[in-house]
């Protein structure tokens, strides 16, 4: 008799019912979607503008109108050049920010990686002291030390070279106090293991503590990649050649040259512009899925 | 042949602790010694001054015939498994075994022949690709071995490696890990701190207490002779009765009451007795014994209660039924064992 009644209670539960609708969670995804739309908004309207006529753009202001310029502007911002040399076609310009944002990204990561390898995992007699001088260094952006820097590198005879857009800002307190705090969470025994396995610095910091980095490095690389490819005001400083020039200059000069009788080319300019939001989505989008399986699978 | 000397080892902290005061022993090749003691009492930093982990503050380490105190962990030819197993999380359990054989330059089909072997003899042949994140806490304690065996040293370290384990596991890990060290026949230091353990796996266990050796011994030593008040309660479940008692001229008195045996020859004053409780004989017996809790535990039970006027703790087989109550105990003479009042030494 019991057991009938609870087959009788199962079965009431396991009829259909009308799907619930469960507001709270219809309302965050509006929200989360009316913020997506606001957000995307500002793209489209650039994708839209690389579709008609320059002369449009200053006729009618905004509008919704799809033209028939985009490859032709495409090709335009791609392979025609937009100064006297001849160098600095969008393809140059994609090439040097991807030279800057990569440098950037590799040559942080490396140097944070080896600061904070040694400050935590050998006996230095002022380690802590020199990890917070380090530190201290993020309340001095390179905004407000950008004369004194721009000496030294004019003084190393680095000016218009690579070297010397990217070593001078290559030290990141920020990374090495993320690897800092990483190393210290990385149990003692894996050392010692190592140790034991005849692992000497080197071999350990490259075999296992690199592999173990690897989230934390690609954590990084998304910040310090978009960081080095929206520069602008070092490459600015430091760089005078147009062979140099990158993305995020070239959009300025677009609108700057062509300032006065000519009709901007925004079209041309808005391409570019495209081009430079890519990059650093598709690398938040490459890196995202390694951050969140390292995450999730996290054994250390 | 690989055999351990400590010659006055000392550990001192820069804090000035001493961790553990001057010890000396050897262990014979092939043997298996268990340090054994409660936490802090220096067993883990003994370990790891012999791993060459810890700095040794004063005296002489030597592995086979030579004093290695401060020879490189990689260059000591030992091997050690590790509490928490420390195990490269990031490499496959063939790369975890093989990395310290990779390190030291062998080229890579022997490597290879090595690992496969060692899987074979620790059941792990099904798992060398895997990483030690889909492997149970067991799998990894093997992988653990799998690590140290594989490079064939002189000296087998094992750092309380079965702790994280559960109850059931460890039992069996317990057996493996002995069964496979007699095969090997690799001298090996074992620390913990479960005295079981101890007992089951040691040719000789040095128990360990606030940096001093208690006693060195074979487990039926330790056991049966004490060497201390110390030694007598930590080993041993549950540990030995000591009571104050009293030797006079015609007889040995606990407390007020009436004199239990006969005086043994020599030492005459306070003493603290001790007693296993298995050798306790209830039923018959001079001495009145209150029992207010009896534990069943299947095979035999336990009875705890007072007798004059001290927790006592008597061991029954399951067919001695007892009933809280009073009930007469008898104390034999031979199982006794004595202990001086203050040193706990015994006498």
């Amino acid at each position: 008799m019991a057991d009938l009644t609870q087959t009788a209670a199962r079965t009431e539960t396991l009829r259909p019912r009308a799907p619930r609708i469960r507001w709270a969670t219809v309302f965050d995804h509006a929200i989360l979607i009316a913020g997506a739309a606001l957000m995307i908004v500002p793209l489209l309207v650039m994708l839209q503008m690389t579709t008609i006529p320059d002369a449009q753009v200053m006729q009618h202001g905004p509008s919704l109108e799809l033209g028939d310029r985009f490859w032709a502007n495409l090709r335009k911002a791609l392979f025609e050049s937009m100064s006297f040399s001849g160098e600095t076609t969008g393809l140059t310009m994609f090439r040097n920010s991807m030279i800057l944002g990569l440098g950037f990204a590799l040559g942080k990561i490396a140097v944070a990686m080896m600061a904070a390898y040694g400050i935590v995992y050998f006996r230095l007699r002022f380690a802590t002291f020199a990890f917070w001088l380090i530190f201290t260094t993020l309340l001095l952006p390179l905004e407000v030390r950008i004369v004194p820097s721009y000496e030294i590198t004019q003084k190393l005879g680095l000016l218009n070279s690579w070297t010397g857009l990217i070593v001078p800002l290559i030290a990141s307190a920020t990374a090495t106090f993320f690897f800092r705090q990483f190393f210290m969470s990385v149990p003692e025994e894996l050392v010692e293991a190592a140790r034991i396995d005849g692992a000497g610095p080197v071999r350990f910091f490259i075999d296992i503590l690199v592999p173990l980095s690897r989230t934390m490095i690609a954590a990084m690389f998304i910040i310090m990649f978009v960081f080095g490819w929206n520069q602008y005001l070092w490459p600015t400083m430091v760089s005078t050649e147009e062979g140099k020039v990158t993305l995020v200059q070239g959009i300025k000069q677009i609108t700057q040259s062509l300032e006065g009788n000519h009709i901007p080319e925004y079209g041309r300019s808005n391409v570019l512009a495209l081009l430079a939001v890519l990059p650093p989505v598709l690398v938040v989008l490459f890196f995202q899925r390694w951050f969140v399986k390292g995450l999730t699978e996290s054994d250390k | 042949m690989s055999r351990v000397t400590l010659d006055a080892v000392r550990k001192v902290y820069p804090n000035g602790f001493e961790a553990v005061k001057p010890c000396s022993f050897r262990i014979e090749d092939g043997e298996f010694l268990v340090l054994v003691g409660p936490s802090g009492c220096g067993k883990s930093t003994l370990l790891r001054m012999i791993a060459g982990l810890e700095d040794i503050t004063t005296g002489d380490l030597s592995i086979g015939d030579r004093v290695v105190n401060h020879v490189d962990p990689a260059d000591r030819d030992i091997a050690m498994v590790f509490q928490n197993y420390a195990l490269y999380p990031h490499m496959t359990v063939r790369g975890n075994i093989g990395y310290g054989l990779k390190n030291r330059r062998t080229p890579r089909a022997q490597i290879d022949a090595k690992v496969d072997e060692a899987a074979r003899m620790l059941n792990l042949v099904d798992y060398l690709d895997r990483k030690p994140a889909q492997l149970s806490g067991g799998q990894r304690q093997r992988v653990a071995m799998g690590r140290a065996i594989v490079r064939d040293p002189a000296l087998f370290l094992f750092d309380e490696p079965l702790s994280n384990l559960d109850a059931k596991l460890r039992n069996q890990m317990r057996i493996e890990i002995k069964a496979l060290q007699r095969r090997l026949g690799v001298t090996s230091i074992y620390v913990t701190h479960d005295q079981v353990e101890a007992m089951t796996m040691a040719d000789r266990i040095v128990v360990l207490n606030g940096g001093v050796i208690e006693q060195i011994g074979t487990p039926a030593q330790i056991y049966h002779s004490p060497a201390s008040t110390f030694v007598a309660s930590f080993m041993g479940a549950p540990p030995m009765n000591l009571m104050t008692a009293e030797v006079a001229d015609h007889g040995l008195h606990l407390g007020d009451g009436a004199p239990v045996i006969a005086a043994p020859n020599g030492y005459r004053g306070p003493v603290t007795m001790g007693i296993r409780p298995e050798d306790v004989r209830v039923g018959t017996g001079a001495a009145q014994f209150d029992v207010t809790l009896v534990e069943e535990l299947g095979a035999h039970r336990l009875l705890h209660g007072a007798l004059a006027g001290q927790p006592f703790t008597a061991h029954v087989l399951k067919d001695v039924a007892i009933t809280p109550g009073t009930h007469a105990v008898d104390l034999p003479a031979g199982a006794l064992t004595l202990f001086h009042p203050e040193t706990g030494a015994r006498l």
